[in-house]
Formats: C-alpha cells, sequence, structure tokens
C-alpha cells in the first residue's frame, strides 16, 4: 500500500507544522515572568500533573500483559521513591517486566 | 555556550534517549509495515519527535483522513506541549531569547519537558540543547533501526521496553511527592482523574489529548489555589 509522494509530503507539512507551533507559539511569545501567584503556582504544578496523568494508568497497560505491568509498575515506585536515578528506575522496570513476561 | 551545563545536558538525556529509541524502533516498524519507505518513517520522526502524535498521524496518513483532520488530531494530542511551554518559559535563563526559543522549542517533548522541568535552579540554551541531544538521535535512529530492521528484536524485549518511559515519570515526580506534600496531592489528583476518564463510561469517550490537558489543568489548578506557592518555592 503505497502513499503517493505528493500525499506524503502534504502530511508531513500539516504534522511537522501544527506540531511545531503548538510548542514555540507559547514558548517565544511568553518572555516576562508572570507576576500573579496563582498563575505561577499553576504552572510549577502543572508538569507534576501532566507526567503523572501520563503515567496512571497508562503504565501498567505498557507491557502488554497486566502482570508484568503492574510488577514493573510496582518496582519503579519503589526505585522512584528512594530516588534512584531515571536511568535506574526505567531499566530495573523494563527488567522486571521482562522476567514476568518470560515466566508469564 | 557553557559547556558544563551542556554536559549535564547530555547526561539527563540519556535514559530518555533509552527509551526514545525502543518506542521509536516501534514506530519506524509500524511506518514499514503500514507502506511508508524507511527514509519517510525516518523523516516524520525527525520533523516531529512525538511519540503520541506520530502514531496518530500514521493512522490517518493509512486511511487517507484529510489535512485538515490531520491538524486537527495533531493539535489536540499535542496541545499538552503547549502547556509545558508556557510552563518552562518562566524557568528559562534570561540569555534564553526568542532566537534560541524558535530554535529550541522544537524539541518540546514530555520527557525533556519533565527532566527540565526539575532541574534546580533556571534552565539555559546550553543545558535544554544538551538535554535534547542524545534523545532526537536516539529518537531518529530507532525509526531508522525500526523501519529497517522489522522484527528482529523479540516481542518480549520490545514489550518490555514499553514501560522504560513510565518508569523515567516516576523517577521525576515521586522524589517531588515524597518532599512535598502539596505536589503529592496534585499528582494524586491528577491520578485519580487520569483513571477517571480511561475507566469511566461516559469520560471514556473523550480522546486521550484532552483528557491529559484536562487532568493536568484541573489539578495543577486546584493545587494553586489550595496551596500556592512562594515565589522561591519553585525548585
Amino acid at each position: 500500500m503505497q502513499i503517493s509522494m505528493y500525499t506524503f509530503f502534504g502530511y508531513l507539512v500539516v504534522m511537522a507544522g501544527v506540531t511545531y507551533l503548538i510548542r514555540v507559539i507559547p514558548f517565544a511569545l511568553c518572555q516576562g515572568e508572570i507576576k500573579n501567584r496563582f498563575i505561577q503556582s499553576f504552572l510549577t504544578y502543572v508538569p507534576y500533573a501532566v507526567l503523572a496523568a501520563m503515567t496512571f494508568p497508562s503504565i501498567w497497560y505498557s507491557t502488554g500483559g497486566l502482570a508484568s505491568g503492574l510488577a514493573a509498575t510496582a518496582t519503579a515506585l519503589i526505585l522512584a521513591y528512594r530516588r534512584k536515578s531515571l536511568l535506574t528506575v526505567a531499566l530495573a522496570a523494563v527488567t522486571v517486566a521482562f522476567f514476568v513476561l518470560l515466566i508469564g | 555556550m557553557k559547556v558544563q551545563e551542556w554536559k549535564q545536558g547530555i547526561r539527563d538525556g540519556i535514559p530518555i534517549a533509552l527509551g526514545y529509541f525502543s518506542v521509536s524502533f516501534t514506530f519506524g516498524l509500524m511506518a514499514e509495515e503500514a507502506g511508508l519507505a524507511w527514509w519517510q518513517a525516518v523523516l516524520i520522526s525527525v520533523t516531529n519527535l512525538t511519540s503520541a502524535g506520530q502514531f496518530a498521524g500514521l493512522d490517518i496518513m493509512i486511511v487517507g483522513g484529510v489535512y485538515i483532520e490531520m491538524a486537527l488530531t495533531q493539535l489536540v494530542i499535542n496541545l499538552r506541549y503547549a502547556l509545558m511551554s508556557l510552563s518552562l518559559s518562566q524557568k528559562l535563563d534570561r540569555n534564553f531569547g526568542t532566537g534560541k526559543r524558535l530554535g529550541l522549542g522544537f524539541f518540546m517533548t514530555d520527557e525533556i519537558f519533565g527532566v527540565a522541568a526539575s532541574r534546580k535552579g533556571t534552565v539555559s540554551g546550553s543545558y535544554f540543547s544538551g538535554l535534547a541531544t542524545l534523545p532526537m538521535g536516539g529518537w531518529s535512529f530507532g525509526t531508522l533501526a525500526g523501519a529497517l530492521l522489522g522484527g528482529i528484536l523479540p516481542a518480549i524485549v520490545q514489550a518490555a521496553f514499553g514501560v522504560a518511559i513510565y518508569g523515567m515519570f516516576l523517577a521525576i515526580i515521586i522524589p517531588q511527592a515524597r518532599d512535598d506534600f502539596r505536589y503529592l496531592i496534585v499528582i494524586v489528583i491528577a491520578i485519580l482523574l487520569s483513571c477517571g476518564f480511561r475507566y469511566i463510561p461516559l469520560l471514556k469517550q473523550v480522546s486521550s489529548g484532552f483528557s491529559i490537558i484536562l487532568c493536568a489543568v484541573i489539578a495543577a489548578g486546584i493545587g494553586a489555589w489550595l496551596y500556592p506557592l512562594e515565589p522561591d518555592q519553585e525548585e
């Protein structure tokens, strides 16, 4: 199933263009420091809210099987709580998931 | 160019790059199966640098959706980047001017944002560009590998790697939740809302792009309302 070259580049421009503008417009326009305390607090909390919302419940479905997913989630939660590095937490979760999948 | 900061960025970008490699590998695989040439898959990855958006975009290419549908889907799915850009804009150092923003803004992804936003102090252009480098490489190269190598990686390994990126997210948010209960509250609210959008019958209809935005805005909003932060408390 082939997509014509013309169509492909059309899609590409739309996809990349929209994504780029969404990222860059707020980034480039919002130059000053926001004084309002509510908005400042809001923007500071946003990253954590976004990451939390993206992680749950997706994380326990991310390995294809619920058992491996839950095991990996528990692993990641424990290690993250103990302040392990990004790499350590990620790799440990992957390893646990791998073994559960292997056994299961 | 602050070399020290750039190097720190590079170091912090390593786990992201590893996660990206496996996710983009899957994208390359799917793109190739859909009939795209390997260079088309790589071109998509290099110009977009977004997992959710690219997978959705691929679907639209396959079914032959109209351009406006592509534009709207990308808008909704990636709208959270606008929120992230707004949020991170408060944390940039004085030298992070418009030119740098126009260029480096391209690299605003979930993980890059997460790491940059949790960095102590202000974020410099040097740090941010260092941070984005390896992930960009991992994403591009992973796509290439996926498109070319196809089914070589055992399914089990690929499946296990699916959790890598979420592991990274937890490594960022959990320590903060542990140190400051206000962040814990925000995170818990976001999680409850997110699960609500996933499991509650009517809310299930809401697409994931909108769901994430709503959860984040509501949770962060409640947090800012109940527990406003002192200006110097923001890391």
